[in-house]
């Protein structure tokens, strides 16, 4: 185990897929040796409102849910619901963004505007040490499936993280229906592939 | 072999290892899946009952009967199921029976916070509570054994942060079915023991106190309960998901680790009490370990230092004990160097404008609440409701959700059915404001029959609309009595709501298509203005539930004029672009409810024959 501890906070909006990336997150930790938990929400919280997956790796995990300003990843499905958890980073920890818009009602009713990108950047850089935008809806898309963009996302996390591409790769084949398995290596393979 | 279990799927896989062949449950948020995973084990039996008072009335048969039986709930649901919980905590059971209650501290998928651990002070039963998935597995075990030893029934507590985390535990890699078929079993009949008239239930009330008494005594010893030695400075008292939180803050204190946790034992408490020079409860929600500790006379700090309102967390724990001095502050970690930002904005850019403008904070974001689905077709009903100007009375279910923004088309929310009563009494006293009830298919086999049959009996002149979408769909898709299937996916009748309330004595009884905007404007304005009693059955499958989904219509922006009704709907993928609205293909299921509500026919449908894609 390369560290004591590693928190991750997955938000997106219901229907993006947090959970499914949540679970490859969980695998990956167990494979790797760690103790891990993961812990979200059901019900409700599904109908259109914000969702979040907190994952913990660590030689010994007590509580499924993460300490706010103590979480070493944020993973951001959607621009806003990333901003929402920033509190939860710890300061210097790594954001991975996907740039990428949904409106919550307040919005589409006209009684609230949505943060420029600017403004969202300024928000996470009060706690990030390193800031990644990902346009990972728009790479599914030429992917064929918007509801890749989570695994680019986990492409462009594992970049971060020292563990092998064919750990998750492994994981990512047993997690996926069979049909789905090389369109998800594949996304996951572009997000390894950005940036640096 | 090692798996990831949510506590829900390790509590339905402990049953299943000891040997459990029966379980009945309704669904409620966080509970659902404890049943669920039962069910897919081998040789099990299980079934989603109509209420929770049914459920457990049907493992009280299970376990009379002689066999193992539990069943599942969520909070509010053991209220439901109290009556018959109280009457059998008198006449015991012969087949352990088990009761799974999940609450929701925090309240994020109910109406009110309760601790069920006061039931087992209340009804005088044992409760037992798990604090990860492996002691879900072992626990519910080791809570079959206690009933049977003590011929209880016992309540296992689950919280949300337990039933929905997930931790790895070992499984058996072998599973071998409980029943191979059905076999003949012979009742073995004692009205003495489970007929609890007076002369028989002076004698049970006895007994249960005694049991109590005696199950006090074996948890001292039995294992549940233990004491994990530390540092002599401090003493944590704590169960279930706030003794792992109290692990993270408190990592060297001693630890009264409690898994019974009713009825409580004394000595280890005075063992506690005699290693520590201070004693800190550390419960979410009622004060129960803090008060038993108190009565033995022995000092500790509880609820003067965490709160009793809401959900626990590492933060919250740790905030509240540094406050209270029991714990240094931790170091706060610094960003060592200046930020890295990829592929965005650069620095110098970052502050949009330039202007000094407001800083963003993360509590003055847009929330996102919930609202109803894409698709859903209870929206078409309250859309109608709000500009009728109608007065809505409700209960629970995904159709709360008439109440969100913007259609405020709901006005009360009780509990399950309660609609309809409250409705028959507003209508009592003379409120002629277009009053109505709605309630969903799964809610009104629950409790809607006992206060529609009321309104008729009663000579009632209420308005009771049924949002049926053939399955119960905010716990997630379990079928009931309107389904035409079981639990275990066997067909079964569908129940015609329409039948039931004609039988019930109403004769102004209509079935609606949600979805035909005209109709259910003359419907419903028709029932609400006449003077009997009717009932309007609403019926369309649950689009989640169908996977129902067309391509999204799109807005053509010479007729848009930005008039807005499209967004009065409260619809996710309507996007308000400032001078125009767009459609966003992703989270549109198609439906063409906003096709039909624009005035002028400015969002066009991409369904070309108006029906199937």
């Amino acid at each position: 185990m390369a560290q004591d501890k590693i928190d991750f906070v997955l938000a997106g909006v219901g229907g993006q897929g947090t959970i499914l990336a949540s679970d490859i997150l969980v695998d990956v930790g167990l494979e790797a040796g760690y103790d891990v938990k993961k812990s979200e929400v059901h019900g409700m919280a599904q109908r259109g409102g914000g969702v979040e997956s907190q994952v913990r790796w660590g030689s010994r995990v007590y509580s499924a849910t993460v300490e706010k300003g103590e979480v070493d990843y944020l993973i951001g499905f959607e621009m806003l619901e990333t901003a929402r958890w920033i509190e939860y980073l710890k300061p210097g920890g790594d954001v991975v963004v996907n740039r990428y818009r949904i409106p919550p009602p307040p919005v589409n009713m006209g009684t609230a505007r949505y943060p420029d990108e600017a403004e969202i950047q300024n928000l996470l850089l009060t706690r990030a040490g390193r800031l990644e935008w990902v346009d990972a809806t728009g790479i599914a898309r030429e992917l064929g499936n918007p509801a890749l963009a989570g695994v680019v996302l986990l492409g462009r996390l594992a970049s971060h993280l020292d563990i092998a591409d064919e750990l998750w790769l492994g994981v990512i084949e047993r997690l996926v229906p069979a049909r789905f398995v090389d369109l998800n290596r594949e996304a996951f393979r572009r997000g390894t592939e950005l940036g640096d | 072999m090692k798996k990831l279990l949510s506590g829900n799927e390790a509590i339905g896989y402990g049953a299943y290892a000891a040997g459990v062949g029966y379980g009945v449950g309704y669904p409620g948020t966080p509970s659902t899946e404890i049943l669920q995973s039962f069910s897919t084990y081998p040789g099990v039996h299980a079934e989603w009952a109509t209420n929770e008072k049914v459920a457990l009335d049907v493992a009280t048969g299970i376990s009379y009967a002689g066999e193992r039986s539990f069943c599942t709930m969520k909070h509010v649901g053991l209220n439901v199921a109290a009556d018959s919980l109280f009457s059998i905590a008198f006449t015991g059971v012969r087949g352990g029976l088990v009761v799974t209650v999940a609450d929701d501290p925090g309240m994020h998928s109910s109406q009110n916070e309760q601790d069920t651990r006061n039931y087992g002070k209340f009804a005088k039963l044992p409760v037992i509570e798990p604090g990860d998935s492996v002691e879900g597995a072992e626990f519910m075990g080791a809570a079959f054994d206690l009933s049977e030893q003590f011929k209880v029934p016992v309540i296992l507590r689950a919280v949300t942060r337990l039933s929905h985390s997930r931790s790895p535990l070992e499984v058996l890699d072998e599973l071998k079915p409980i029943h191979s078929g059905h076999e003949t079993v012979k009742y073995e009949r004692d009205p003495s023991q489970q007929i609890p008239l007076p002369m028989n239930a002076r004698r049970m009330h006895r007994e249960v106190e005694q049991k109590l008494v005696d199950i006090a005594e074996w948890a001292e010893t039995c294992g549940l309960n233990r004491l994990e030695p530390g540092s002599s400075k401090l003493g944590i008292v704590a169960s279930g998901i706030a003794y792992q939180y109290a692990r993270e803050v408190f990592p060297d204190a001693t630890f009264l680790k409690l898994g019974l946790v009713h009825p409580l034992p004394r000595e280890l408490f005075f063992k506690l009490n005699d290693m520590v020079e201070r004693i800190v409860v550390v419960e979410e929600l009622d004060p129960i370990f803090e008060h038993h500790i108190r009565l033995l006379g022995i000092k500790a700090s509880g609820k003067d230092i965490f709160p009793l309102c809401g959900e626990f967390s590492i933060e919250l724990v740790r905030e509240r004990a540094v406050a209270a001095g029991l714990v240094p502050p931790r170091e706060a970690a610094v960003r060592s160097a200046a930020p890295i930002v990829i592929n965005g904005l650069d620095a110098a850019s970052g502050n949009g404008d330039g202007d000094a403008a407001e800083a963003l904070v993360p509590s003055a974001l847009p929330p996102r609440p919930p609202m109803l689905c894409p698709g859903c077709a209870h929206r078409p009903i309250f859309y109608v409701l709000q500009r009728l100007r109608a007065l809505v009375f409700g209960d629970i279910g995904c159709y709360t959700l008439g109440a969100a923004e913007p259609l405020n088309a709901t006005h009360t929310c009780g509990a399950m059915g309660a609609g309809i009563g409250v409705l028959h009494g507003v209508d009592m006293v003379g409120v002629k404001d277009r009053t109505v009830a709605v309630i969903g298919d799964s809610t009104f086999f629950h409790s809607g029959l006992s206060p529609l049959v009321n309104i008729a009996y009663n000579k009632g002149v209420s308005t009771v609309i049924v949002l049926d979408n053939r399955i119960t769909a905010m716990t997630g898709h379990q079928p009931n009595p309107g389904s035409g299937r079981t639990m275990e996916g066997v067909e079964t009748p569908e129940v015609s709501i329409e039948d039931v309330a004609r039988a019930f004595g109403f004769t102004k009884v209509d079935t609606l298509d949600p979805y035909d905007l005209e109709e259910v404007r003359r419907v419903l304005k028709d029932h609400i203005d006449s003077p009997e009693p009717s009932v309007v059955v609403a019926r369309y499958p649950c689009v989640l539930n169908t996977k129902e989904k067309y391509a999204a219509p799109s807005v053509d922006l010479e007729l848009c004029n930005m008039c807005g009704t499209c967004l009065n709907i409260g619809c996710a993928p309507i996007i308000n672009r400032g001078d125009h609205v767009e459609i966003d293909h992703l989270l549109c299921s198609g439906c063409d409810y906003c096709v039909s509500v624009c005035p002028r026919d400015a969002i066009v449908s991409a369904r070309t024959d108006g029906g199937e894609e």
